[in-house]
Formats: structure tokens, sequence, C-alpha cells
């Protein structure tokens, strides 16, 4: 039996960091601050003095700079870990990632690979200063020739890190820093994968089916468990890739209630809600006995932080917009 | 006129890495000491105080859970206050996120700066007389636009000037080098401030570039460079207004717009969240900490007799008081109302917005404020 440590979510990014780089030395990490200073939430700590500064390498302060060089490496074949230090940020090296990130096996016919992971924290609800709080994982989900994966527990985030730094593909990887040190789970020592593209049922129950992901997914089971006492019983399924979604899995949960709800902080108009919504109506249109409920982010710029606690989906939102499709 | 900065070079012929000096660190003259009235070198030495005192007052405020993450200010006084004075009034300033003195001189109320640290958007609401850019957290972003409003007062035929901030981290980025070749093509009245604090949260000076100073890239934009020391106010002072002037005249035999690398050094951490104690030594801090430009024009005023004990302990205790009123304001502010969230995003509410709005409002009149701040 393997040993395990008790690990928060950032710990286990970590974790998964300092495996996989133990196990293959084209793993590399870069970004700002990742080395000396461990990353500004700790996710690189001790990455620096084990493994030096040729794999683990503050870049000057230019996300374009990041993602373009982390691209020409993974061409050759070896596999970078660049950091943006927050997901707002992402921006000067978005056309990297659009432009090429996305595209460079389709446009050489499969000659080159992009074995790289782009990791970035996300979300809301620390109290930071602008641009530290948005949710815009639709961007990269809408954008062909991506993975976009986020884990919401320890043993996940290890598990997927893993299985996206040997993907083949590039990964954009979002952290939901808001439950970065949240809670501890056990996480095993050795090296893991958690498969990219299949999500993991938290909670069963049969009224009705409640898809989300990410720091969304503590509210939600909190409002499940509100609602148990009502005698409505909520499955909850945690989505854990946002593309590929897990088509079947929800197709599967839909039908076993006909009732859903889907929960996200992104604003509402172009969210991922939409396109599982429009999954439930391609395959299981027969079974529904409820619209399909969404709670979410408002289509209004995300608040500086005296405003936020309105702003994302509370337990309490979440469990009206349940109570809702149940009654309907 | 600009060209009489220095003794016998004009300031903008200067080598990269001879920085404009005035006072040395004891506050002796080591060079041109500007033409300022007393009150005006007063008003330099009080903004500094004021900032100084400011920037400690809401350190421990964040500390006691008043006010959110802060970006601290403290031993970059010298260039903030040098190079906003030196700005004439129908002039702008373009800022990033930690120039709380420089908007200070401009005229924006110290509450304005509270608030928004506290996570109050009315911060930002900057006063219509103020001629202040908000506040631009993505590092260079606000480069572009302050060679973009400049050029639009050139076009318009207004003739103010742009003084742009940013740190030594945000020269490596595209938007830098974008919006400082812009504004050579263009010849845009924009003058570029690199406040040089040596430290891009952990990341140092050198692993930004190669290249041995800063001030150099203006070369490869075809503009001005000239490098100072941005602990010594009046140094700061005498190339920013140099620099204002060229960028007014359109007769100048020069490039309107010029890079100003004021090297200076940040004492505290990057921000509350920040810890530079993992990537810095004492050693370093202390020793810039003897440059501190705030006891340097004191020693300067002191001995030219412009200031002594009894104005020094006025000043002490104007900015004391200034400081307690500005947070006692900011703190007895309404908190903001939730319906703010969506009322500024677009001149007219969108339908869907306004649903949305609606949805919401019925929401927390079932359930009220407790339905959204719990855990």
């Amino acid at each position: 039996m393997s040993e395990t440590q008790n690990l928060t979510v950032v710990q286990a990014v970590r974790d998964g960091l300092y495996t996989e780089m133990r196990e293959d030395d084209d793993v590399l990490v870069m970004g700002q601050d990742v080395g000396k200073n461990g990353g500004v939430f700790r996710a690189t700590e001790g990455l620096f003095d084990e493994f030096g500064g040729d794999r683990v390498v503050d870049t000057p302060l230019a996300e374009s700079g990041i993602v373009g060089c982390a691209v020409g490496m993974a061409a050759m074949g070896l596999k970078p870990v660049p950091e943006i230090q927050f997901s707002g940020f992402m921006y000067p090296g978005f056309d990297q990632i659009v432009s090429h990130m996305a595209r460079f096996r389709t446009r050489s016919r499969g000659r080159f690979n992009l074995p790289m992971t782009l990791r970035a924290p996300y979300g809301g609800g620390i109290r930071a200063p602008e641009h530290h709080s948005e949710s815009k994982e639709a961007f990269y989900a809408h954008e062909a020739g991506l993975k976009v994966v986020i884990p919401s527990t320890p043993y996940d985030a290890k598990g997927l890190l893993a299985a996206s730094i040997r993907d083949p593909d590039p990964v954009i990887f979002l952290e939901p820093k808001l439950i970065y040190r949240a809670f501890r789970d056990e996480v095993p020592e050795e090296p893991y994968t958690v498969p990219i593209g299949e999500a993991a049922t938290r909670r069963e129950g049969g009224d009705v089916a409640v898809f989300t992901y990410g720091a969304m997914t503590r509210p939600t089971l909190e409002a499940a468990e509100t609602l148990a006492e009502e005698g409505i019983e909520c499955e909850v399924v945690d989505l854990r890739t946002v593309s590929p979604l897990d088509r079947e899995a929800i197709v599967e949960a839909f039908e076993a209630t006909g009732r859903a709800v889907v929960v996200h902080e992104a604003p509402k108009t172009g969210g991922l809600a939409g396109e599982i919504t429009a999954i439930i109506q391609e395959e299981a249109l027969l079974y529904q006995e409820a619209p399909v409920k969404r709670v979410t982010g408002f289509d209004a710029p995300y608040p500086l932080y005296a405003l936020e606690d309105y702003y994302l989906p509370s337990a309490t939102r979440i469990e009206e917009g349940i109570r809702e499709a149940v009654e309907f | 006129m600009y060209e009489e900065v220095g003794s016998t070079v004009s300031v903008f012929d200067r080598a990269y890495d001879d920085p404009v000096r005035v006072l040395d660190e004891d506050g002796e003259v080591v060079g041109d000491v500007p033409d300022l009235a007393d009150e005006e070198l007063v008003g330099i030495y009080r903004h500094m105080r004021l900032a100084r005192h400011f920037d400690g007052r809401a350190v421990s405020l964040q500390r006691q859970g008043r006010m959110g993450t802060y970006p601290p200010l403290s031993g970059q006084e010298g260039a903030q206050i040098g190079s906003a004075t030196a700005l004439d009034e129908g002039d702008w300033m373009v800022p990033s996120y930690r120039e709380h003195g420089a908007a200070l001189v401009r005229g924006l109320p110290l509450k304005q700066t509270l608030l928004y640290w506290m996570g109050h958007e009315a911060g930002n609401a900057t006063p219509e007389d103020v001629n202040v850019f908000p506040v631009a957290v993505p590092i260079a972003s606000q480069v572009p636009h302050a060679t973009g409003a400049a050029w639009a007062s050139k076009l318009r035929g207004e003739n103010d000037a742009f003084l742009c901030y940013f740190g030594d981290g945000a020269t490596s980025e595209g938007d830098f080098h974008e919006g400082v070749n812009f504004a050579g093509v263009f010849d845009t009245p924009t003058v570029f401030f690199c406040n040089n604090n040596q430290w891009a949260i952990s990341v140092p000076r050198e692993r930004q570039t190669r290249s041995a100073t800063l001030a150099q890239k203006a070369e490869a934009y075809g503009i001005d460079g000239v490098q100072v020391d941005g602990m010594d106010p009046l140094a700061v002072y005498s190339v920013t207004r140099a620099a204002v002037e060229k960028a007014r005249d359109p007769d100048a035999d020069r490039p309107r717009p010029t890079l100003i690398e004021a090297v200076q050094y940040r004492f505290g951490a990057h921000t509350t969240a920040d810890d530079p104690t993992v990537y810095r030594d004492d050693d370093e801090v202390e020793r810039w900490k003897r440059k501190d430009p705030i006891p340097r024009l004191e020693a300067y005023l002191r001995s030219e007799g412009i200031l002594d004990d009894e104005r020094v302990a006025e000043i002490e205790t104007l900015v004391e008081t200034r400081v307690a009123e500005a947070i006692e304001a900011a703190e007895s502010e309404a908190r903001p109302k939730p319906e703010e969230m969506f009322k500024h995003a677009y001149a007219e509410l969108p339908p869907e917005l306004e649903r949305q709005y609606e949805e919401f409002a019925a929401f927390r009149e079932a359930h009220g404020d407790e339905a959204f701040l719990e855990e």
C-alpha cells in the first residue's frame, strides 16, 4: 500500500509538480516568482532548491514571452509547465495561447506536439485586487486544440496535473485559489494520474442532477446537504475537465432525474452552463421534466472585493436554484 | 530651457548610465538645484512626509483587517513626488497601482486611494478636476494608453503633457515596447517614467533585461532616454520638468517623448501579501535605506534655512491629521450598494443584465444579505 500525505489543494499541486519533475527530466517549471520565492501562492515552494534554476525558471515579466517560449520548448520535446501568476494576467499571452498553443499540432499535421501545461490560479472569493478574481474558463474551452482542466480536491489536483503534464496535447490547468488551503485530503506520495475528461460524482441522489466544478463544488455540496434535510436528494457531479466535457456522465446523471442545475462562478452568458444545457437538449430532451437552471456569476464585470460576495453563487443561491428545478 | 539642466551637457545628452543628481545621500548639493521657490521645495518635502505616513498607516490598516491587499510605496517618495510636482495643471498622470504619492500631488484625495484598496469602486471615481487616469493593475498595460491620450491631446492642439508611471518589470512586457514605439513614431507628448525599484516581486532587475540600463531602451525607439537618481527628489523634479517642457514644445529640435529611468528602491514588500525576506537580503535593504529621499531633502532644506525644528514639527502634525481624517472619512463611507455591480458597465443597462439584476434584487429581498455573506 502506498504512503499518503495530508495535503491542501496547493500543496498537492506542488507535490504533483515535484513528482513529475522527479520522474521526467523533460518537465520544467517557468514563470514569475516561481523560483526562489516559491510562487506567490507557494505552489512551487522548494522546487528551485531541489531542481535548480534551469528547471525552475524565474522569467522576465512577460506573459506572451512565457507562453510563447513554452510553445517553442514543447515543440522541441520538453514538457514545460509555465505558470501565469493569476489567470487575470493571461491576456498578454492570449495570442500565443490561441494562435499557437492551440494550433501547433493541427498546423503541422501532427509533426509537432505541444506537451505543455499552462497553470494559473483562477476564481474569486479571496478579497483580492482587480483582475485577481475572474473565472474565464469559457475563453479556453471555446478554443479548439486545448484541454481545460479544473480540479476541486487535493487528490484530483495532483492526479489531474500529472495527467496534464503527461498528455501529448496542451492543457490549460486552472486552479481554484479560493480552496487552495480550504481543506486537506489524503494524497498518495507516489505518482498517479486522474484521467482528463472524466467527471466525478461527489454525492448521489435521485431528485436532481447538479453539475459544477472548481471552488463551486463545496457550496453546491453544502446546498445539497441542506436540501437533503427537506427530503430533496441531489446528485452532485464535479466535471473536473471543462474541455472536453464528459458528455456521457452529464447525460447519464440527467436522465436519472430529468432535472438539472449548473453552477459556476463565471458569467452566465457564454458560460459552460449553456453548453451543458445544450448537451442535455441534444441527448436527452425526452427525459426533461424542468428547465435547466443556471446559478452563475453575473454578466457584469467582477466587482472589487467589497461586493464580491454578492457576485459569487452562495450556498443559499444554489439551494434556491435547485429548489426551482425540483419544484417545477 | 530644458537644455540648461546639468552644467555642461543637456540632460538628454548624458550617457545612459550617468544618472542626474542634485543632492547626495547627506543632502549636500552635487548638481544644479532646480529653480523652485522655498514654498515649492517645502511642498515637495511635505508631500513626501504625507506619502510616507499614509503608507505606514495603510499597511497597518491591512494588518488589522481594515483594508485589503495594499502595495506600499515607502522609499519611492522622491521619485513619485518629484516627478508629479513637475507637471502643470492641465497635464495628466497615467499611473500603475503604486503611485498613491504622485496621485496625491495631482489632487486625488487620500480618501479615494483608501477606498480603492478597501475594495470600494468609489475609490476609482476620480474627481472631474483631477487629471489622473484610473489605476491599471496588469503590468505595463497603461503605457499605450499614455501614448494614445497624449496623441489625442496633440491632435486637438491642447498642448498637455502625459506622465506615465510603470516599474522595471513592465519594461519586459510587449505593451511597454508598443506604447513607447508608437510615441516615437507619432511624436506624442508623453513622459515615460520608469520607477526602477530593483525588484518585480521577487525577480531582480537583472533578470528583466540584459541591458545595462533601462534608460537605453529609448534608443531603439528613437526617443530620449535619461537615468536619474530616483531617491533624489530634486534631481527627479529637474529631469521630469525638462521632459515635460520638451513634450509640450512642438518646435523642439528633439523627439517629444522621453523615457526616464528613476533608480530607486522599495523599502517594503511588493504588496502586503508578499514577504520580501524570502528573496532579498537585509543588508541590501539597509544600504538603500541610507539613500532615503526624505532625510536627504530635509537636511538640504535645513542647511538652507528653509526648514527648522518648528516647521518640521508643524508638518508632522499636519501630515498626521490629514491621514487620520482621510482614514476616518473612508471608514465612515457607507459600504457600496450591490446594485453598483450592475450599473456601470454600459451607458444603458442591456435587457439581459437588467433581467439578471431584477432576479438578484428579488432574491436579496426574499433572503436578505446573509444569503450572500455566508462562508
